[in-house]
């Protein structure tokens, strides 16, 4: 299944400037292993050492907080949106 | 680009990361870029700070306290910010079966009617160092209102984003002020991830964005206008409101560095935080004694607090446990009931955040967190008259009479017979 991550400026140094990435995936946590895989200094952003959701960063699939469906285990298909938000804002 | 105004006179402190320590120069941008997390202006530790005499001799404003804030040079605007009164409150005192209380009076903060005024300060002073001429923020109302009122008076741009669904004393207290104003299909949390995006594309100074790292700073000067007002000393226990959970956060801060500056002496008080029961998830953090905050779907009438993804909820957590102290979650009823306890007790009109921290103290104290020595301070932070839907239809309705002295002798004869109201 292939979807498209959406990357904040701070994160796209990581990816020579690329803010918009095509992953594959059947899981959000599929298609994150396949982004970490092609741009290793972008993985530790997006995954800890326990492979679960960087704290922080969010996740949003089609504008939804990825924790309200599953976390990494949120089945994803061709033609979704992920966005990377960076969870230090608001109050 | 933002555009830029001309060459400001004052300047901003640099930056630290919480997390993992790296610094940078001062620029508007609130996330470490090594790790995303949260940056802290860097204060020189050795500056000259001023004794007791000097700050009770400066004009009555939050920058009394400048040398805690995080500029150097004087600021340039939103000096007449801060100060709020501290209000005895013996009543309370009888309610709540402690010593003393005293409610932190933010309803009549300068300009707008809530503490926000205080960020607001600082961030905007943020925007002049750094020469941006838009500022922004996303919003659950007061922010809202506190940017829009503070832009208008430093004839800066204004971009203000909050749920479709607030009160009108919200909507209308922010586009009076000629700020654009728009109204976002969703929850604080969908508008705040919008913000992050807008921010990030435009370059604005969003003051809860990419100025929060400045804009925090100025909650502190809640904790130093309470320790000066009590006679330079500390209360034993403190209440405040949380929706992002930065105010307890930044409630400890202030404490903690006016008794590192020995400007006052023995223990922080312990810091209680307040939710409605419909949006609590830092009070879940704190009872499930986890380290994660869990996001929830608020589903609350307290709008100021309806934060589910709260971006300081560990901090504030940590502040909760560190001082000894706990936090309480509210039903709406139990909010409604708070917001008309604390005005017949106190004078003091609340928003709906206000009454969730006074039935929270109330909640606390049946609790048996409270013992009969302490002296609580309550954080109120926003005016009732902005969340007036909230109490519409729990208050009694007056009675309309004609311009005869016969009607009103009948309703002070029933009124001789009413139980007590």
């Amino acid at each position: 299944m292939a979807i498209t991550l959406n990357l904040p400026s701070v994160l796209a140094a990581h990816t020579g400037g690329a803010r918009t990435i095509e992953a594959t995936g059947r899981t959000l946590g599929e298609a994150v292993a396949d982004v970490a895989a092609r741009y290793p200094a972008l993985a530790p952003r997006l995954r800890d050492k326990e492979g679960k959701p960087y704290p922080f960063v969010n996740f949003y699939l089609n504008d939804e907080d990825v924790r309200f469906r599953g976390g990494f285990a949120a089945p994803v298909q061709d033609g979704d949106e992920v966005t990377v938000i960076p969870a230090i804002a608001g109050g | 680009m933002p555009a830029t105004i001309a060459s400001p006179p004052l300047t901003a402190r640099p930056l630290r990361c919480r997390s993992c320590g790296t610094e940078r120069a001062a620029a508007p941008t609130a996330i470490c870029e090594e790790c995303l997390g949260p940056l802290e202006p860097v204060y020189e530790p050795g500056r000259p700070l001023p004794d007791r005499e000097t700050i009770a001799g400066r004009a009555p404003s939050l920058w009394r306290y400048k040398e805690w804030l995080p500029f150097d040079g004087d600021p340039v605007w939103s000096l007449d910010t801060g100060f709020t009164p501290l209000v005895d409150a013996p009543a309370l005192a009888r309610r709540f079966g402690v010593a003393r209380v005293w409610v932190k009076n933010d309803t009549v903060s300068h300009p707008s009617l809530s503490f926000k005024d205080r960020v607001v300060a600082a961030a905007i002073n943020a925007a002049a160092a750094f020469g941006l001429d838009t500022i922004g923020c996303a919003s659950t109302g007061n922010l809202a209102n506190a940017v829009a009122a503070h832009a208008a008076r430093a004839g800066l741009k204004a971009w203000i984003f909050i749920p479709d669904e607030l009160e009108a004393g919200k909507v209308i207290g922010t586009s009076v002020y000629g700020a654009r104003l728009v109204r976002v299909r969703g929850t604080y949390d969908d508008v705040n991830r919008l913000c992050a995006q807008v921010a990030d594309r435009f370059g604005w100074g969003f003051a809860n964005v990419n100025l929060r790292s400045y804009y925090g700073e100025g909650s502190k000067t809640v904790a130093y206008e309470i320790a000066e007002q009590l006679g330079w000393r500390l209360p034993t226990a403190v209440v405040a409101p949380m929706a992002g959970g930065s105010l307890l956060s930044k409630l400890g801060k202030g404490f903690g560095e006016f008794l590192e500056a020995k400007l006052v002496h023995g223990r922080s008080p312990r810091l209680y935080g307040a939710q409605a029961a419909g949006c609590a998830p830092i009070v879940r953090l704190v009872e499930r004694g986890a380290d994660a905050i869990a996001p929830e779907v608020p589903q609350t009438i307290c709008r100021s607090l309806a934060i589910g993804n709260p971006a300081d909820g560990v901090f504030a957590a940590r502040a909760m446990r560190e001082t000894g102290g706990w936090a309480a979650a509210v039903s709406d009823s139990e909010l409604v009931a708070g917001i008309r306890f604390l005005a017949q007790d106190t004078g003091v009109f609340a928003e709906t955040a206000g009454g969730v921290t006074a039935a929270g103290a109330l909640a606390l104290a049946r609790a048996g967190r409270f013992d009969a020595q302490d002296e609580v301070v309550l954080c109120i932070t926003g005016h009732g008259l902005k969340t007036v839907e909230a109490v519409h239809g729990a208050v009694p309705e007056a009675p309309v009479i004609a311009p005869r002295l016969r009607e009103v002798t009948t309703l002070v004869e029933e009124e001789r017979t009413w139980p007590s109201r």
